[in-house]
């Protein structure tokens, strides 16, 4: 049965929640200013409550079980860390307070860029991004920055390795850059010798995912770095699979100029179901000037009885604001217990659990499903979801019959560069049983797909709604519940 | 911390992969950096590190303890338990990005919901899942408008009275577009002429009038004029309004709005020092092929069951690549899921409640500021829940003596408007008692003596 929606559940004149009458004289309102008719539906608590968590028993979740999204990081949220960011001293308090008042806010801000940049081996971090997508366009900004800044204008061209996130052509084009496509090599590498060719003086930059999103570590990782650099751009990583390397390697020592971080898949705060997230960049000390308004700095050194004071800068030929005050600070609180929370060999520890369930994984499914770069990954791998003996099967059915056995799907259809593919990334937070668990499902799906078809096509069978039709939804465009009439 | 395996388990695991060591999975990194010592803090328990967090969370001195009559943009509402009890559901919170529709129904519902409460709020056809904040949600608001011309317009009309920090964020968002010129807020022009000056700088090559309403300073004024100078050239128009404020106040949509968008903090999001909060992005109907972000459409499923799911994703990074025009990928989910159990709550009745408590509140402290020796009136325009006030002292001083009284001051206007020096932005909501602003016109009356 579908749940209705607010405005079906509606029922005129209902109250969902009392104010006090004012307690000051009244002053007349604005007439010609007012609005005749405010649609919004009319409730009361309970019935919010209950739609709302009817709504809530039809998503899946990390809550439920093993969620091995590619490239996404679905890790467990700790729960300490929603009631950090709601201890009333960093809830209530207002982004335009002096500094003086917001001492407490600073600390942890300034304790966590110090944290970051230890982490990932870089000389400064901003904490502004509201997003992984915020972070790669700061980061793109700041490579254009950089090269205007020292007269360096002809740079106009971003290399974008074919195995890098789906994001990265969207912000270097969001900068006027004009995006240069690099292939990979047979083993899953960034091709040397097709960089070689495209490495000339117009290039701005090179914006590397790595772990790259087939899960591998690119071999060559130096070279790569070598060669840009040789060429006068600058290398741009993407941090969205820096759970792989926190306290392996830090991306700063291999030379990386500039990174994103996102803080709500390497360090565990929620997803939200598609936000809020949050997206620090860190920056090598030749582009530490370019960091958006404000950083958080101490602006008075500490004295005899005194703690130092911390506030806002704005750093020399800073790109700007991001967007409005200091980033997500009530993800920076999570993000920020949870590093406490690890030490630097728990984070270490993560990374390698992390990857060590993905290479078990791979290894189970090697004999029921192709790996088309098949060594040693990282925290995730990609398999094919087609078998040359199965006609009419695609990655799409298998992702489908998976949630009738509980579990969500892999990222499918991405990297683009592996047919039919499968991305798969368990994360260091599943025990063996429910990678087995896992395992096993991915194993009969496979035999299903060759012994009973149809299964797979027609999936899910079991799922609050079956497959839509996602060409009704674009053509006829029904985007809201119209409002009822008054 | 939060790995389970036991030492005989990750052996086994290591067996069937098919290495003896852990370090085996490694060997592809650079040996000359491998394994840094990360100086790190050593790790704490859940216990010690909730002990370390309140110790810092306590050295602030919040809207929590105090009487709070800062605004500019955020503001300390009410919200109702319900709304923090909902989002903190774990099938909310640590679900993805509703990509598969069968087992996201909850999510993308919801996202629906949102999307129709904002339209009806905002008086528009169709609203996006959200954007970051205000603050991006009008940058996205300027980059449409300017590919909606294809780059032929390359002018900007922007009002000095729009959030100052909306005003850096789009210019940091348009230093792609060497071409695009953003006029209309230099410093010297005359805030108190407002609109009238901004219709001025309206030409046959602006592509967007961008304006806040009620504006930075509170105000509430004629928005019709800047719509029809706007639309008699061809020019979008699009306003960012608190939408509490819309409780009251014809929305913006109602007087031909091309794009309303909007911080949607005060729908029942907590202060936090900034954020998360929620970009508002509403428009019409016409330009939905033009709009960047999230949108969920109804449809049903092939059993013929209404469904709900993400549509136009063809417009989106991961589909045009270098083609996008934005490289959104997320929307605030959580943060859009919290306005909409917020509006659902309050519903009709208590959002036309929050909002003419709000405006009452301001318009009694008004009343009495303006009375007291020393202080004047800013503007004699109509205002909504804020105001400003010209003060015979320098703001942070006053500041710093509230504070002394419990009392969290207003925005000091020349942080950003240098030609307001003295003078403070004064909100007020219905959280704030009679007795409050009492204090406060107490305490602005001692100032002033001393």
């Amino acid at each position: 049965m579908n749940e209705p929606t607010l405005y079906e559940l509606s029922s005129k004149d209902r109250i969902g929640v009392r104010f006090p009458e004012s307690d000051v004289p009244l002053t007349d309102l604005p007439e010609p200013y007012l609005r005749k008719d405010l649609p919004l539906p009319e409730l009361s608590e309970v019935d919010v409550i209950r739609h709302f968590t009817h709504l809530s028993h039809l998503n899946y979740s990390i809550d439920q079980g093993l969620y091995p999204l590619g490239s996404c990081t679905m890790k467990y949220n700790p729960r300490i860390n929603e009631e950090t960011a709601r201890l009333p001293g960093f809830a209530f308090s207002h982004p335009l307070q002096s500094i003086e008042t917001t001492q407490g806010n600073l600390v942890l801000m300034y304790q966590l860029q110090e944290w970051l940049k230890e982490i990932a081996g870089f000389k400064a971090v901003t904490l502004q991004p509201a997003a992984g997508a915020h972070g790669e366009f700061t980061g793109v900004l700041i490579i254009q920055a950089y090269h205007r800044d020292r007269k360096d204008t002809k740079r106009t061209k971003i290399l974008i390795p074919d195995s890098a996130h789906g994001t990265n052509p969207a912000s270097s084009s969001m900068i006027g850059m004009e995006v240069v496509s690099v292939p990979s090599d047979a083993r899953g590498n960034v091709d040397l010798e097709s960089l070689k060719a495209v490495c000339d003086d117009s290039v701005a930059g090179l914006m590397l995912t790595n772990p790259n999103t087939l899960g591998m570590f690119d071999e060559h990782i130096r070279e790569v770095i070598d060669i840009v650099h040789g060429a006068g751009g600058l290398v741009y990583g993407d941090g969205a699979n820096l759970n792989a390397l926190m306290g392996i390697i830090r991306p700063g020592d291999l030379g990386i100029d500039v990174m994103h971080f996102n803080l709500h898949k390497t360090f565990s705060t929620p997803h939200g179901g598609g936000g809020p997230g949050s997206g620090p960049v860190g920056v090598a000390e030749h582009l530490v000037d370019f960091l958006p308004d404000p950083q958080v700095a101490i602006i008075e050194e500490a004295e005899e009885d005194m703690p130092p004071l911390f506030g806002f800068v704005k750093p020399s030929k800073s790109i700007g604001r991001m967007k409005a005050f200091h980033g997500h600070f009530g993800v920076l609180v999570r993000a920020f217990t949870y590093i406490m929370m690890h030490g630097g060999s728990g984070l270490r520890k993560s990374a390698e659990m992390a990857v060590l369930n993905a290479n078990y994984l791979q290894a189970r499914l090697r004999n029921s499903y192709h790996i088309p770069y098949d060594r040693i990954c990282m925290h995730e791998f990609v398999a094919e979801g087609r078998w040359p003996e199965v006609e009419g099967v695609h990655a799409l059915d298998i992702a489908k019959r998976l949630m009738d056995y509980n579990f969500h799907p892999p990222t499918n259809y991405f990297p683009l560069i592996v047919p039919e593919a499968l991305m798969i990334e368990p994360t260091e937070t599943e025990s063996l049983q429910s990678l087995d668990a896992f395992a096993d499902v991915m194993v009969k799906i496979a035999g299903e797909a060759h012994m009973t078809p149809e299964l797979l096509k027609e999936a899910p069978h079991n799922t609050p709604i079956k497959r839509v039709d996602e060409v009704k939804a674009a053509r006829d465009l029904v985007l809201c519940c119209w409002r009822p009439e008054e | 911390m939060f790995t389970p395996h036991t030492e005989s388990e990750i052996a086994s695991m290591l067996k069937t992969v098919g290495v003896s060591r852990l370090e085996d999975l490694f060997k592809v990194v650079p040996e000359s950096c491998r394994y840094p010592n990360l100086d790190l803090p050593a790790a704490l328990t859940e216990m010690e590190a909730r002990q370390e967090l309140e110790l810092l969370s306590e050295a602030n001195e919040t809207a929590h303890d105090l009487a709070c009559f800062l605004g500019a943009g955020v503001y300390n509402h009410y919200s109702p338990a319900a709304v923090d009890a909902i989002i903190r559901r774990g099938e909310f919170m640590t679900a993805y990005t509703p990509y598969q529709p069968e087992i996201s129904q909850g999510t993308l519902q919801a996202i629906f919901e949102y999307q129709s409460l904002i339209a009806s709020l905002t008086g528009m056809e169709v609203c996006n899942a959200s954007h970051y904040d205000g603050a991006t949600a009008c940058a996205e608001a300027a980059v449409m408008a300017f590919h909606m011309f294809r780059g032929k317009r390359s002018r900007i009309v922007l009002s000095p009275a729009v959030h100052p920090h909306y005003r850096q964020t789009i210019r940091t968002y348009l230093q792609g577009y060497p071409d695009l010129t953003i006029t209309g807020d230099e410093t010297g022009v005359d805030l108190q002429q407002n609109p009238s000056t901004l219709i001025s700088s309206i030409d046959e090559n602006t592509c967007l009038v961008l304006v806040q309403y009620p504006d930075f300073f509170g105000r509430i004024y004629e928005l019709k004029a800047i719509m029809d100078a706007a639309h008699a050239v061809g020019a979008l128009v699009a306003v960012s309004s608190d939408p509490v404020s819309l409780g009251l106040l014809t929305p913006p949509g109602d007087l031909g709005a091309d794009i309303v968008t909007g911080e949607g903090q005060s729908l029942g999001l907590p202060l936090s020092f900034g954020g998360p909060y929620l970009g508002i992005f509403a428009t019409k109907k016409e330009y939905i092929h033009k709009i960047a972000g999230r949108l969920v459409g109804e449809t049903i499923d092939k059993d013929g069951k209404r469904a709900f799911v993400l549509t136009l994703t063809a417009r989106e990074q991961h589909i045009r690549r270098e083609r996008a025009t934005s490289n959104i990928c997320t929307n605030q989910g959580l943060m859009a899921l919290a306005s909409t159990v917020y509006l659902s709550l309050i519903g009709k009745s208590g959002l036309k409640q929050v909002a003419a408590l709000s405006y009452q509140k301001a318009h009694y402290a008004f009343k009495r500021l303006t009375q007291l020796p020393g202080y004047q009136a800013w503007s004699s325009s109509p205002f909504f829940n804020e105001f400003v006030i010209k003060c015979p002292k320098p703001v942070d001083e006053i500041n710093f003596h509230l504070l002394d009284h419990g009392i969290l001051g207003g925005y000091d206007l020349g942080l950003t408007y240098p030609e307001l020096k003295d003078h403070m932005l004064v909100a007020c909501t219905e959280v704030n008692t009679r007795q409050e602003i009492d204090g406060l016109v107490n305490v602005l009356s001692e100032v002033t003596h001393e």
